[in-house]
């Protein structure tokens, strides 16, 4: 025989889910959310997006080039990033102050700690929150929402979001549609439902951890006190819950891991919205969360088949 | 004790994937193979001591005569599979890159039976273990671990079950399905006598539900009187891989967890074959030996893929010859399934006793990818089907962290190619967790070298 044949350790067969394919069926995911923001905040949502996109893909494929690593922009997860990001601020943000969270996102968060599936931390969401503390006042500037209540106006082109309204400002329908004030992609509560319930069927993600969250988080806003559905509708949780926490690298890959991972953003939440001064739980939680991952994962390894637990006192 | 049920429905097992099942060969009747001109017979074709060989160059041997033996325990003897005048005995290089004598046969065509044949006589189950060693018959499903050992349980283990492994999981691979079509009678005559023997009340054929027709002619032969006592069942499984791995088909079948470290003995099961316990039947039979056995002949770069009957020792070449050679150059040559099996460097090679199939596979079928990082999806976790964590093996087989891999139990691991099946990032898991293992077994023979140098 004259032809080479290829000589590898098995298997010989690989399945044919790639990063790529994950990652393009997350921006899809997101693709009802984006379009709600341009119904709801008009076409300068649009901008936005295109904005922190391109300066994710372009951030990722220059610090590669520095660092000379090979390129990874194929795989997409910059644009994941980028739309997050994007999806996390108000729509009249400055451009600059969006790029710079980008830098946060793709060159420190990301890269820095080695690229995908390395860093500790959820890289749009430890910039949301960078951006959040060095510019609060834009960072919480809330247009006026396509439809929102008149009761909710703050001023002639603000209104607030529904965390800090007065109760009764808000119906669960302006919640769900989007009528209200907030970051572009967090508004309408329905279209990341729709694109939660798209991930699972795809089997990109587990149910497990919103579910989880979202189910914990309505136990203790009725624990606390609060209305548990307004709290499931309003604010960051649903594009957390659903897009944020299930981020592969910082959430537990075992799935009682998953469990008291979810469990323990759910409690953080809502005691922060109950209990802190800060608008908003989410984002904090999560982070937190984010760090506890590899002892939760430790913590939680399955029980391999055939595995007798020891006795107490037998020797090892 | 009390009364042993048969499961309705199988177990549920964890984990596995769905690899396509590519049968192309279930409904083809098997061919046999004309004799070949030249036969070599490697001295190691089971788990175990090596054989030496009884013959010299020049001798002339019957078909069936026994060449070379070995006296150890776990071990198999090698018969001739043609008749004819031995060539020459030589290094070959086996598959897994080994190199191995092997005695060559010249055939002369004639394929005279050696008079030493007949059935042998057994009326214990010592007798019948002694007749399974003679017939050199190794597991034919791939591992090659020397039948009467299985046989041969050890008097602490109490043995109740007998699992029939037809779940032939491996894609393409059809061999096993064939030999149930085609000699079904075998299949149950040779259950009877071990279960006999054994004092076994419990069997279960385990078939994954892809082949219907198998189980339907199982079923009807199971349940016709030749089983009185309704002793005999099918039980049809989750047809995805790896639910022929002894350890997920003992889970599936009853229910048990093979402890780690131990063996189905441990968990009560007795697992053989299908291909092996009808071989065993015809043996008591007829009195030959295993001189020729059912291979798979597949891939998209086979003209004509069919299941061929071959004598062992046949070169890979005049088989894949025989079924019309290849339509395309083979990107890959495999001895055995695609997700366990070995790729071979060239076809210059022998059928083993083994070996269940020889897959030409294209380059669409089996292209290589590289890997890129670990995105942490968890996906390799969830195919496991020994619930381990792929990736952490994998992590710490890569940092030389030896205690690392012992705490995510790497020896538990099959290398059943789920996980790397499964990875988008199309690491190669298996082959860092296959690194992984062998770092802990040079550091228990360090620590071994250690504490006899300490003692001394
Ligand atoms: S399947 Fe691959 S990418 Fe996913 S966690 Fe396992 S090793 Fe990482
Ligand atoms: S090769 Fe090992 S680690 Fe990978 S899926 Fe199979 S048993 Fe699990």
């Amino acid at each position: 025989m004259d032809t080479k044949l290829h000589v590898s350790a098995s298997p010989h067969f690989k399945g044919s889910s790639t990063t790529r394919r994950i990652m393009l069926d997350v921006i899809i995911a997101l693709i009802p959310a984006s379009v709600m923001a341009c119904v709801i905040f008009g076409m300068r949502s649009m901008v936005l997006i295109a904005i922190c996109i391109a300066t994710c893909v372009l951030l990722e494929f220059i610090s590669r080039k520095i660092m000379k690593r090979d390129t990874t922009i194929g795989d997409l997860s910059a644009v994941v990033t980028g739309l997050l990001l994007a999806l996390n601020l108000p729509v009249d943000i400055n451009p600059l102050i969006a790029m710079f969270g980008c830098l946060i996102a793709i060159v420190v968060v990301k890269q820095m700690f080695g690229g995908i599936g390395m860093n500790f931390v959820n890289p749009a969401l430890a910039a949301r929150i960078v951006l959040l503390v060095s510019f609060p006042g834009p960072m919480m500037h809330w247009v006026t929402a396509a439809g929102a209540p008149k009761a909710a106006a703050i001023d002639a082109t603000t209104s607030a979001t529904p965390l800090a309204a007065e109760p009764g400002v808000y119906s669960y329908v302006d919640l769900l549609l989007g009528r209200c004030g907030g970051s572009i992609g967090e508004v309408c509560a329905l279209a990341l439902i729709l694109g939660g319930i798209y991930l699972v069927v795809r089997k990109v993600i587990s149910p497990i951890i919103p579910c989880v969250y979202l189910g914990t988080a309505a136990v203790m806003s009725l624990i606390v006190g609060l209305d548990p559905l307004y709290q499931l509708l309003s604010g960051g949780l649903m594009i957390g819950a659903i897009f944020m926490a299930t981020d592969y690298t910082t959430s537990p890959v075992t799935k009682w891991g998953k469990v008291i991972y979810a469990i323990g953003c759910g409690i953080l939440t809502i005691l922060l919205r109950a209990f802190s001064n800060m608008p908003e739980g989410v984002s904090f939680s999560i982070l937190l969360m984010n760090i506890l991952v590899p002892l939760i994962e430790r913590a939680t390894a399955p029980r391999t088949l055939g595995y007798i637990k020891k006795k107490k006192g037998e020797q090892k | 004790m009390a009364e042993l049920s048969f499961p309705k429905r199988p177990y549920r097992t964890k984990g596995g994937v769905h690899a396509p099942h590519n049968k192309n060969t279930a409904h083809k009747e098997s061919v046999i193979l004309p004799v070949p001109s030249m036969v070599a017979l490697p001295m190691t074709q089971h788990i175990g001591a090596p054989c030496k060989p009884m013959v010299k160059v020049g001798d002339i041997v019957d078909v069936g005569q026994q060449i070379a033996v070995s006296d150890a325990f776990v071990s198999a003897p090698i018969h001739a599979s043609v008749s004819g005048k031995v060539k020459k005995i030589d290094k070959i290089t086996m598959p897994d890159g080994g190199k191995v004598e092997a005695i060559f046969i010249e055939s002369d065509g004639e394929q005279r039976l050696s008079p030493d044949i007949h059935p042998p006589k057994v009326n214990s189950l010592s007798d019948l273990i002694t007749a399974v060693r003679n017939s050199g018959l190794v597991g034919l499903g791939g591992a090659g671990f020397p039948t009467s050992v299985k046989l041969n349980i050890p008097s602490d283990k109490n043995v109740d079950t007998l699992i029939i492994n037809v779940a032939e999981c491996e894609p393409y691979i059809t061999s096993d399905h064939r030999e149930i079509l085609e000699n079904s009678w075998d299949v149950i005559s040779g259950i009877i006598t071990v279960k006999e023997f054994l004092d076994i009340h419990r069997v279960i054929i385990g078939i994954e539900n892809n082949k219907p027709d198998a189980i339907k002619a199982l079923r009807e032969i199971a349940d016709s009187k030749v089983d009185p006592n309704d002793e005999i069942r099918v039980l049809p499984i989750r047809a995805t891989y790896p639910q022929g791995a002894e350890k997920i088909l003992i889970k599936a079948c009853t229910g048990r967890e093979v402890p780690v470290g131990g063996l189905p003995s441990d968990a009560g099961c007795l697992v053989m074959n299908v291909g092996s316990i009808a071989f065993i039947a015809r043996y008591l039979k007829t009195g030959i030996p295993l001189i020729w056995r059912r291979l798979t002949v597949d891939g998209g770069c086979i003209e004509n893929p069919v299941n061929v009957i071959a004598p062992i020792g046949t070169p890979i070449k005049d088989v894949i010859d025989f079924v019309g050679g290849y339509k395309e150059p083979p990107y890959k040559l495999i001895m055995g399934g695609p997700m366990m099996g070995i790729a071979l460097p060239n076809d210059d090679l022998y059928i083993l006793k083994q070996n269940n199939a020889i897959l030409a596979l294209s380059e669409k079928e089996a292209k290589y990818s590289e890997p890129t990082a670990c995105i942490r999806c968890g996906k390799c976790l969830d195919a496991c089907p020994m619930r381990l964590q792929p990736l952490e093996l994998a992590n710490a087989a890569d940092r030389g962290d030896t205690d690392g891999l012992k705490f995510y139990n790497v020896m538990n691991c099959m290398e059943c190619g789920c996980c790397s099946f499964a990875c988008p990032a199309k690491r190669h898991l298996v082959q860092h967790i296959r690194m992984g293992k062998a770092l802990i077994q040079k550091a228990k023979r360090e620590e071994i070298a250690a504490s006899k140098g300490g003692k001394k």
